[in-house]
């Protein structure tokens, strides 16, 4: 078999991104790719303008360098050095109207 | 998270002199501090200073040696990329040209690192010939941690992210690698004068 038949072009990932990337990351869990410990986004520690020239997220537990956003020049440039995983919760449905 | 606000005003902008200010940038009296982590606060009797890579004797100084070297005063206007320009900044230090006196090599490029993690490339010869130094002092007192010390390199013509504070040496490198606000979006070289903030710029 092709393998090119097994996979997708990463365009196809847009839909499910944009359901990601319009969530408020800072209740998200995470776990550090460094020590390992799993909290929550907004419980660990920033560094950021105007105290740093981007935000900069560490591990509150070992203090590794988790997340890096830098805005300038026209764009955004994120990085996440340090995640393991990033967990969001889908967002929980209203019931239907009986 | 409101992670990117660029509100942030001071004091109301004071008129600098003309030809002083490189582009987009305006003049602060304070010494603003800015920092991508902890301020890592290392013992003297555990401090070092390294020049690795591409040397065939790697050369370390304990904080005794180092303060045994030459020094010089230096009186710079330095430029921070968030925008805010210092005048007639004093500080004490060791020329880089005294720590590299006699060492041959082929190394092209430089990462400094620092306690912390922190890096940042300079092409070797941005900090030869009188244009970097090691600094300890600043305004006659010993470099206060919030502002690098026990030291900090200085290369004052370069946008002050790259005088990486709490500097513990320089590794020569032969290929350019960058360090860390380099690989998350701010510019590979970082000349005020040319407004290079950015990657791209
Ligand atoms: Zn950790």
């Amino acid at each position: 078999m092709d393998e090119s038949q097994l996979r997708l072009d990463g365009n196809a990932a847009a839909g499910i991104l944009r359901e990601v990337f319009a969530m408020d990351v800072s209740g998200a869990q995470e776990a550090c790719a460094s020590c390992g410990t799993i909290g929550w986004m907004g419980a660990q520690h920033l560094y950021m303008y105007p105290l740093a020239p981007g935000a900069v997220v560490r591990c509150s537990t070992c203090g590794d360098v988790l997340m890096v956003l830098v805005r300038g020049g026209g764009r955004y440039r994120l990085a996440l050095p340090g995640l393991r995983w990033l967990e969001m919760r889908e967002p929980v449905q209203a019931p239907p109207e009986t | 998270m409101d992670f990117i606000s660029r509100g942030f005003r001071g004091r109301p902008r004071e008129q600098a002199p003309a030809g002083r200010l490189p582009p987009g940038q305006y003049m602060v009296r304070d010494f603003p501090v800015l920092s991508a982590g902890p301020t890592p606060h290392t013992p003297l009797s555990r401090w070092t200073f390294s020049i690795t890579g591409e040397i065939d004797e790697p050369r370390q100084w304990t904080w005794e040696q180092f303060r045994a070297l030459p020094t010089e005063t230096i009186t710079k206007d330095i430029h921070c990329v968030t925008k805010w320009s210092k005048f007639d900044t004093v500080w004490e230090g060791v020329s880089v040209d005294t720590l590299l006196d006699g060492v041959d090599t082929t190394a092209e490029y430089v990462l400094a690192f620092s306690d912390g993690g922190y890096t940042t490339n300079i092409p070797l010869q941005d900090l030869t010939e009188g244009k970097a130094w090691v600094a300890f002092a600043f305004g006659g007192e010993p470099l206060e941690p919030e502002h690098g010390g026990p030291a900090r390199l200085l290369v004052p013509h370069l946008y002050f992210w790259k005088s990486a504070k709490w500097v513990r040496g320089l590794r020569l490198m032969s290929e350019n690698s960058p360090g860390f606000w380099e690989t998350y979006g701010y510019h590979d070289y970082g000349d005020p004068w040319r407004e290079q903030r950015y990657s791209g710029d």
